[in-house]
């Protein structure tokens, strides 16, 4: 294999912004920090006017990390402002770390190696939607994360960053690490927040969105960890600078968290846009040299990929118009020893038990493609089961309260796109078994239908 | 068409109408109460006061009552009702909803075995069926006497978020990368024997109910706190691109000397 090499004008195939202190003598210090430049960008910040903050995040045009790929600045901007109306009500800052999507582990070595790169863009944020409080809602299984972001908090507030008017700067500024306690679907930003107000976490219908009724029905900025660890950056750097790296609408650098059947898995941070070749090439390519078989570019609810999809740009445009979705760059690579439809099922055990119940479509859907997935992969499939699936799908997406329904569907229209005949397979090999309680359940399914509805009894 | 005349309630033969109960209240203070303790009733306190909004302490103040109880029994249900002027049933519906709430006596440790997808595939599964014919139980099953000793909780968990060092296990929230069936049978095999071995990454391990006090925001021993932050972290995978990187020469584009000057106000 060919050792990649930088070869054009544009940016090295690396480019450590984020990571950039991951391996500095203990790290998550406030005093590794600041050796490293750490807080020099708050002061530039607290220096401005809040809205020249937001044009900045705008101009560089950062966008959510999280999944979805929301214009960072635009999300800053909706937030009302003024003495009265809506402006009036506190205003609060919340992060999303409940990182908990299949394939993703990016937030949580980013908060245990460098916590105090997301604190000062929690300050930096804070101060240009012109919050007082600020929420980091951290998955509670993630406890290493939960610690060193607590001990960085605290440095933090006995240095003046956090507290009352910071650096002399008038500005006030709390900050609380809240523990979750296990459940995916808090991360999905209505769910958490109405988990953060001590409620079971299931979403909001949307509108009103959390940028008017947020957290406590008051303006609301939600955004992931790897965002607000990028604005430090940006503040220092400048849009300019930002903008080197990535594509006109999906610029910066971006951490991509490659894991399975590769040689040397881990957490490698490029321009947007890399290519899982790329990528592949950087991780020392496939364990064992057993060939790709399919591929998610940013996690579960991504639609798979598979080997034609090798040079693919791995950024919001790139990935959505190869019929995926970028997410959140979690690239799980699995070979040729991975059955399709058992990876399908496993997504789709983990996506039943994560739905919150409060729509029927995911609740139930998820419920019965779990049994019908389990029932094919235990070796009493059924022809009918690939149409029954893709039905169920399509009654799925789009009529879900939230995007974990839409997710859920990802991995089997996708796996069925790609390896339909994987599936069949499946099914035809299956030795026909006998079930007679289902065949009795049919049996009496077809009475009930054939009897017409005359009002009478039948 | 015509429609029978009355109603279904009217017309039965028997009264519909369940008899009527008369519900006491409950005691004040509640009988359960002395369970937590002065220190516990102040931390509570602490939490609340960190929200600007008191219900916000319910997750937080659930995790406080598995440090008191190892896990959340109706006692601790009430306790938060009675913390946070609920009812117990708004208590009781978050604290179901949530995995890392256990509604009964859990050992001194929890074994948390990942078998999402990824983790599955490369041995994750495999792990989990061992353990489990290995100790006897099953999903959130508990061998030895819950709270003792070397008693330990199995559960199998989804993604837990380090899926570059897969199969991955956590004892406590305690990370245990690059996991085969062999080092989990040893690990489970020490924990058993009352032993400690360290995590790969996290703190020195110690028990579900020190852990879901740190999770609640407290620590009994401010040494011991220290040391647990300094618990290791970056595993060889988390730092592979950063030192490709250095090794290559990679580096992102050099920002200016000086912050630069940030774009002016926009008009109104």
């Amino acid at each position: 294999m060919s050792t990649p090499e930088n070869t054009g004008p544009g940016p090295d195939p690396l480019t450590p912004v984020l990571t950039r202190r991951w391996t500095a003598e203990r790290s998550w210090t406030l005093e590794s920090y600041e050796e490293l430049d750490g807080y020099q960008a708050l002061r530039t910040a607290l220096a401005a006017h809040p809205d020249q903050l937001i044009t900045l995040v705008k101009d560089s045009g950062l966008r959510g990390r999280g999944g979805a790929g929301f214009p960072t600045g635009m999300k800053w901007s909706f937030i009302p402002q003024g003495s009265s109306g809506p402006g009036a009500k506190p205003k609060y800052l919340v992060i999303n770390a409940d990182e908990g999507e299949p394939g993703t582990c990016k937030d949580i070595p980013t908060m245990m190696a460098d916590p105090h790169s997301l604190i000062e863009g929690c300050i930096i944020t804070s101060y240009a939607i012109r919050a007082n409080f600020c929420a980091i809602y951290v998955r509670g299984e993630a406890l290493h994360p939960i610690r060193r972001l607590r001990a960085a908090v605290a440095e933090a507030y006995a240095k003046g960053y956090l507290g009352t008017d910071i650096l002399g700067s008038g500005f006030d500024l709390d900050i609380v690490v809240h523990a979750g306690a296990g459940a995916y679907i808090c991360g999905e930003e209505t769910a958490l927040l109405d988990s953060l107000e001590g409620r079971r976490g299931q979403p909001r219908l949307k509108p009103p969105f959390p940028a008017t009724a947020g957290l406590y029905a008051s303006p609301t900025v939600v955004n992931n960890v790897e965002t607000i660890a990028s604005v430090p950056a940006i503040v220092a750097g400048g849009s300019a600078w930002f903008r080197e790296m990535g594509s006109e609408k999906s610029p910066g650098p971006k951490i991509y968290s490659v894991s399975g059947h590769v040689v040397r898995p881990g957490q490698y941070e490029a321009p947007m846009g890399i290519t899982l070749r790329r990528l592949l090439e950087l991780a020392g390519g496939m364990k064992d040299g057993i060939p790709l078989k399919f591929w998610t570019p940013g996690g579960s609810s991504t639609p798979m990929f598979t080997a034609e999809h090798l040079d693919v740009p791995l950024d919001f445009e790139g990935a959505a118009g190869a019929g995926s979705m970028l997410g959140t760059t979690a690239v799980q690579v699995f070979n040729e020893t991975v059955s399709v439809p058992w990876a399908v099922m496993k997504w789709t055990e983990f996506y039943k038990h994560e739905s919150c119940g409060k729509c029927t479509p995911c609740r139930e859907g998820t419920y019965w493609l779990e049994q019908i997935l389990e029932r094919m992969v235990h070796g009493e499939g059924t022809a009918s089961d690939i149409e029954t699936m893709l039905d169920i799908c399509d009654n799925i997406l789009g009529r879900s309260f939230c995007a974990l329904g839409d997710g859920a569907t990802s991995p089997i229209t996708s796996g069925i796109k790609y390896f339909r005949q994987e599936f069949l397979d499946l099914v035809a090999q299956q030795p026909v078994v006998a079930r007679p309680q289902q065949l009795a359940d049919m049996e009496r399914a077809e009475r009930t239908i054939s009897t017409s509805l005359s009002g009478a009894s039948a | 068409m015509t429609l029978p005349e009355g109603n279904p309630e009217t017309n039965s033969a028997v009264a519909a109408a369940p008899a009527e109960r008369q519900w006491s209240a409950q005691p004040h203070p509640s009988p359960v109460s002395p369970t937590f303790d002065e220190i516990t009733r102040r931390r509570a306190k602490e939490i609340i006061a960190r929200y600007p909004v008191a219900r916000s302490a319910l997750l937080p103040l659930l995790h406080l009552v598995q440090s008191v109880e190892g896990f959340v029994s109706q006692d601790g249900i009430r306790f938060c009702a009675e913390t946070l002027e609920l009812t117990t049933a708004e208590v009781s519906a978050v604290a179901t909803f949530y995995t890392m709430y256990k509604r009964t006596p859990c050992g001194e440790h929890l074994v948390s075995v990942c078998t999402n997808t990824l983790c599955a595939a490369l041995g994750g599964d495999a792990i989990y069926e061992r353990l489990k014919a290995k100790l006897g139980i099953g999903h959130e099953e508990t061998v030895g006497e819950p709270g003792t000793t070397g008693s330990l909780t199995l559960e199998h968990a989804e993604c837990l978020a380090a899926c570059d060092l897969a199969p991955v296990i956590q004892v406590n929230y305690e990370y245990y990368d690059n996991q085969s069936v062999a080092s989990a049978e040893a690990l489970v095999d020490a924990l058993r024997r009352g032993e400690k071995p360290p995590p790969t990454r996290g703190a020195p391990l110690t028990d579900l109910r020190t852990v879901e006090l740190e999770l609640a925001g407290f620590t009994d021993d401010p040494v011991a706190a220290a040391a647990a932050v300094a618990g290791p972290s970056a595993a060889v995978e988390t730092l592979r691109g950063v030192q490709l990187a250095a090794e290559r020469g990679w580096v992102a584009p050099a920002m200016p000397a000086e912050h630069p000057a940030l774009p002016p106000l926009p008009e109104k």
